[in-house]
């Protein structure tokens, strides 16, 4: 698979998803945001980070750069499409997905590990994994609080676009382990044709056991399978 | 001209900053205060000579488009007397 990791101003885990999908054996290339062709690609990732210095509201102002228009093209033709942390804040700020990131409930930023059950494994970002996998995969962000109208969450619920929830250890949600306040639990979705998907912690920083987990590696497999 | 679009959370959003704000102006004594919720106030200088029907729309178009998330805010935006 040709891979493209679109690099914003102000992107910086950039570097670890380029690593992560090289490490998967994947042909990968750095794609600047002022580039305006995704059509030699087959997969399309936006990576955390900062983009514009988060000015305004986070991913909003990524959001209308002059790749944004070959991105939504890119998408709809139905090629896949992850945005991690600041990536699926853009993918909610161009409309892609459903929704909106707040501020933390906590006011902090979030830094640190936690468990991901893996609530639909039928989409072609999660088919290496069990149905209820828990994983463990770190988080680093300080507006990461989704946040949807009622009837959108029911319209997730009821589509199964819900792909990730925060869990505590024992993989139960409503404990613990919702570390920002998302409605729901909700870590990440993807959209109804099952192309985008996007979520807030970093599946990129988890590729190697050493690092202290390497859960990551299954979302990258089943993708690139 | 100037033209000031306020940029606030939907009032049935939590604003975790506004709470943050309330209890450190409570611990300066401030107990009369009983809410705070923070937006933003965004200043855009418009080019003159245009109607005010064309003003607004354009303000209303970058509002919707950019300046505020309508999943999660509201705007509301103040013209000077000219353009009103």
């Amino acid at each position: 698979m040709k891979c493209a990791v679109v690099v914003f101003p102000g992107s910086n885990c950039d570097h670890d998803a380029f690593h992560a999908l090289e490490l998967c054996g994947q042909d990968v290339d750095f794609v600047w945001h002022k580039t305006g062709d995704l059509s030699k690609y087959d997969f399309v990732l936006l990576p955390g980070g900062f983009s514009y210095g988060d000015y305004l509201r986070a991913g909003a102002i990524a959001g209308f750069s002059p790749i944004m228009n070959a991105l939504v093209d890119f998408a709809e033709s139905g090629k896949p499409v992850l945005g991690v942390c600041n990536g699926f804040q853009v993918l909610v700020e161009v409309g892609l997905l459903p929704g909106a990131l707040l501020r933390n409930e906590n006011l902090r930023f979030v830094c640190r590990h936690v468990y991901l059950r893996t609530e639909n494994n039928d989409t072609r970002f999660t088919d290496k994994l069990k149905p209820g996998q828990q994983l463990s995969i770190p988080i680093a962000h300080g507006e990461g609080r989704y946040f949807a109208d009622e009837a959108t969450i029911k319209s997730l619920q009821e589509n199964n676009q819900i792909v990730f929830r925060y869990v505590d250890q024992n993989n139960n949600t409503g404990g613990d382990g919702n570390p920002n306040g998302s409605v729901d639990d909700i870590a990440g979705i993807i959209n109804q044709r099952g192309n985008v998907m996007g979520m807030m912690p970093h599946p990129e920083r988890a590729m190697e056991e050493m690092l202290g987990s390497n859960d990551g590696v299954h979302i990258f497999q089943s993708l690139l399978a | 001209m100037k033209v000031a679009v306020k940029v606030r959370l939907k009032k049935s959003i939590l604003d975790p900053q506004g709470k943050a704000v309330n209890q450190a102006l409570h611990q300066l004594g401030f107990d009369q205060i009983s809410g705070v919720r923070v937006g933003k106030l965004i200043e855009l200088e418009v080019a003159d000579g245009q109607s005010k029907e064309d003003i607004q729309k354009i303000v209303e178009d970058a509002s919707r488009k950019l300046l505020a998330n309508t999943v999660i805010e509201d705007f509301e935006i103040e013209y000077p007397e000219a353009a009103k």
